[in-house]
Order: C-alpha cells, then sequence, then structure tokens
C-alpha cells in the first residue's frame, strides 16, 4: 500500500518542471519520475519509476578516491581482502596510497563494485540503481530523455568506436547534460548498486521461457529498445563483470537520497 | 512502522561496516570478510561467519516462493544424504532470504517446522537489503525484486570451507552436484 501511494506521489511529481539547482557543489538533483526502460522490470511492464535524487556530477576521480584511502586504508591495493577486489585493483596507481600527478584528476577505474560500494557510503551516498543511472543516461544537453534523437545517439555511439587504450580524459570535461550531470557518456564504464540483478539471459530470443534451473520466478529479463546500442553495450558490459573484478574502463560516481537501500 | 526500524539499524550497520572486521587470520578470499549482521529463524543476530569451523553449504532463496526454493531444501538434503554419518555430522546449512520485508523470523521459523529443518544444523536467516547486496554479490547469485514483490533470481549452493572461502558451487537442482559431493568428501575428512 505504502508503494502504491508512494508511485502516485512520483506519477504527480513527474509533469512538474524539473529543478536544475544544485543541492550542493559535487551534485547534480534529478527529479524523480518514470520513463521507458532497456531493461523491462517484469514481463509486460515497459516503464521504471525512480524517486527524485541527486549525482555526483562528475565521475570519481583517482585523488578523491586517494583521500578515501587516508581515512580508510583497509581498502588500500596493499591490504584491501582478495575476496573483495581483484589483482588489478588500483594497479595503475604510482603507490598505494597515491595515484601520482598525472592521473589525480582522472576518474578512478580499477576498482571492484565493493570498493566503490564503499566509498560512496563513507560520503553518506551510495551507488545508483540502474534505473537512476539510466534515467540520468537518456539526457541530452536540452532534453531529459533524448533517446528518440538518431543524432545524439550517434554522437555517443562514436565514443564506443575509439580505442579503448587512450588515456582517459580529466573527470568533468564534457558538457553538462540537462541534469548538469557531466560524463555519462564518453568517459568511463560506470558501476550501479543493483549489479546482481542485471540477468539478461544468454540467449535473449527465449522470452517468455523462464530457465527455471537458472533462473527462479519470471526467469532472465528481455531486453527492450533493440536500436539502443549505447545502453545495450553498457548492460552487457555490466551482466558480464562480477563484484570483486576490476578493469581499466569501470568507474563510478555516487547518488545521494531516492529510495534504494545502500 | 515495524520494518523501518530493522532497516534503520542495518543502515547504521552499514555505515559502520568494513571489511576489516573479520578475523586477522582469515584468507585473503574469506566471505568472512564481509561485516554482515543476519538474523535466524530463532532471532538470533550473527555474522554470515555463524558456522566457523564448520564446512557450510550456502545459499540464498526466499520463502514464498513456489517454484524453485522449495527444491533448493530438497537438494540441499539429498547432498546431505549423499554423505556418510562421519562427513554429515561437521556439515552446515544456511540459507539467507532476498526478502526481508516477509521472511521475518516468524516467518522462517515457520518456514523450518512446515519442512521439518534440523535447526540444531541448518539456519535460516533474513538481512536488510544492503546485506543480502552484497552476500548475493559474494556469491555470484543473481536477483531482482519484480513489482509483484516476487523475485527473480538465479540458484547457487556454494560450499564454504571452515574459513570460509568458497571450495565448490553448483547451480544444479534436484540431486546431489557429484562435484560438490567430491569437494565434501575432502573438506569433510
Amino acid at each position: 500500500m505504502r508503494r502504491v501511494a508512494a508511485m502516485l506521489a512520483l506519477a504527480g511529481l513527474s509533469g512538474l518542471a524539473p529543478a536544475l539547482a544544485a543541492t550542493n557543489a559535487g551534485r547534480a538533483h534529478v527529479p524523480g519520475g518514470s520513463f521507458e526502460t532497456v531493461l523491462p522490470p517484469a514481463a509486460g511492464v515497459k516503464t521504471a519509476t525512480v524517486q527524485a535524487f541527486d549525482m555526483d556530477r562528475t565521475p570519481v576521480t583517482n585523488g578523491a578516491y586517494a583521500r578515501f584511502l587516508v581515512s580508510h586504508p583497509e581498502w588500500r591495493r596493499d591490504r584491501v581482502a582478495r575476496v573483495f577486489a581483484d589483482a588489478g585493483y588500483l594497479q595503475h596507481w604510482r603507490d598505494a596510497a597515491s595515484p601520482g600527478e598525472s592521473l589525480a584528476r582522472q576518474p578512478v577505474t580499477h576498482v571492484s563494485w565493493f570498493a566503490a560500494k564503499a566509498y560512496c557510503e563513507t560520503q553518506g551516498a551510495r551507488l545508483p540503481t540502474w534505473y537512476e543511472w539510466e534515467r540520468v543516461s537518456a539526457a541530452s544537453a536540452t532534453r531529459a530523455d533524448a533517446r528518440d534523437d538518431p543524432a545524439w545517439r550517434q554522437s555517443i555511439l562514436d565514443w564506443y568506436a575509439r580505442p579503448a587504450s587512450e588515456p582517459l580524459p580529466d573527470a568533468g570535461l564534457t558538457s553538462p547534460n540537462y541534469f548538469g550531470v557531466r560524463d555519462v557518456h564518453g568517459v568511463v564504464w560506470e558501476w550501479v548498486l543493483d549489479l546482481g540483478s542485471m540477468m539478461v539471459s544468454a540467449d535473449n530470443r527465449e522470452q517468455g521461457d523462464p530457465d527455471l534451473q537458472k533462473f527462479c520466478g519470471s526467469g532472465a529479463l528481455s531486453l527492450e529498445q533493440k536500436e539502443n546500442y549505447a545502453m545495450l553495450m553498457r548492460i552487457a558490459t555490466l551482466s558480464s563483470m562480477q563484484a570483486s573484478f576490476t578493469s581499466s574502463t569501470m568507474g563510478f560516481r555516487c547518488v545521494a537520497g531516492g529510495g534504494a537501500a545502500p | 512502522m515495524k520494518r523501518l526500524l530493522p532497516a534503520l539499524g542495518g543502515a547504521l550497520a552499514l555505515l559502520c561496516a568494513t571489511p576489516g572486521a573479520a578475523r586477522e587470520a582469515d584468507p585473503a578470499n574469506s566471505l568472512y570478510h564481509l561485516d554482515a549482521k543476519l538474523t535466524s529463524q530463532a532471532g538470533q543476530v550473527q555474522g554470515l561467519d555463524l558456522y566457523r569451523g564448520h564446512p557450510v553449504l550456502v545459499t540464498m532463496f526466499y520463502g514464498s516462493c513456489q517454484a524453485t526454493c522449495p527444491l533448493i531444501i530438497d537438494t540441499l538434503r539429498a547432498t546431505e544424504r549423499a554423505l556418510d554419518a562421519e562427513r554429515r555430522a561437521p556439515l552446515r546449512v544456511l540459507l539467507i532470504s532476498f526478502d526481508p520485508e516477509r521472511d521475518t523470523a516468524a516467518a522462517l521459523r515457520d518456514i523450518a517446522a512446515t519442512r521439518h529443518i534440523d535447526t540444531t544444523r541448518w539456519t535460516l536467516a533474513w538481512a536488510d537489503t544492503a546485506t543480502v547486496r552484497s552476500i548475493a554479490a559474494l556469491l555470484n547469485v543473481q536477483y531482482r525484486k519484480l513489482p509483484s514483490g516476487e523475485f527473480s533470481h538465479s540458484t547457487q549452493i556454494v560450499l564454504l570451507s571452515p574459513q570460509g572461502e568458497i571450495q565448490a558451487s553448483t547451480a544444479l537442482l534436484g540431486h546431489a552436484d557429484p562435484a560438490l559431493l567430491a569437494q565434501l568428501g575432502q573438506s569433510t575428512k
């Protein structure tokens, strides 16, 4: 019942003009609302609803992550329990405590989901859920949902055509999107809180044919908006990562507020 | 309101959670590095390492599941039965619920009674959403809450060493996985 009331409240809010004011220097306010998702919550349900939340304007940088390690040395690469982060964890840093000057302003990568989650929690925040991330990622500079704009979609796809060997740019150099959030596309992949819920069937053609052996309940998710390659690639990347994995292109940012538990 | 208090407690516990909470001697790959708070069917609050020192089969489920979840309990039983008494004696079983809203201690107690579960050797437990997320990540279990309140999830039965390291993991349901049994033969010697 509480759920129904909350959804009604959200439905009312989504009609209002979005507030673009930042709640603090580092986070942009993203109004709640409903949108069509590439990852349907259930068979026959195409829209996802998120409550209002505040999202970091830029991905977390190596410099910020190094400051976190000062107060939480248990996450240093020379102390972390292997169960929380694989051998690649922060291996690109100059030493265990510091990334070195050249990396300080770049988004932190080579971090596991567990590490990203712990970082956000120390900021009184959490990782964004997939739906929160997807809502923000749908925005162009001028529209909250620009996914029906072929030119915008192409500009995102162009990023994927760039070789991954190029050094990462500093965080915050791309233009802010409609919500005031930067670097959503074109810089790094980003961890999401509900990583473990991206159960995409290996063979997505078995729609409505739940593989009961693997998935109890409604079975694997089917993907929508097959023309939205950029989103599908992101889901494929996330669903291939286990929570202790790290990669040279996987970073994160944090959110506060919203409805999800950390 | 009854929901809110444990949720708040969980949030606070999580803010304080660090991987340093495990014992110094735990191997680097031990799941017992996770500072988790589980509440058993008896209402007892314990860590993920409640069966430390024993080989333990860990799995995740939710109580109201009609299809696969009864089968999970049957499979755990079949695995136990396939062991000789000497190997069965030290083995423990831990079932962790995805569903803190419905699988309260009382609900878990009902399941234990209905399914004639020996709670001296098996524990059914619930944890807050954030803890469930981390445990599922460690066990590599995928799950998703559906709008209906049901859960869609993958099934893994994971064998942990007495120090909490993953020794084997199976998605096989319905009968005991021979690979798991082979590993159990070693770990319960």
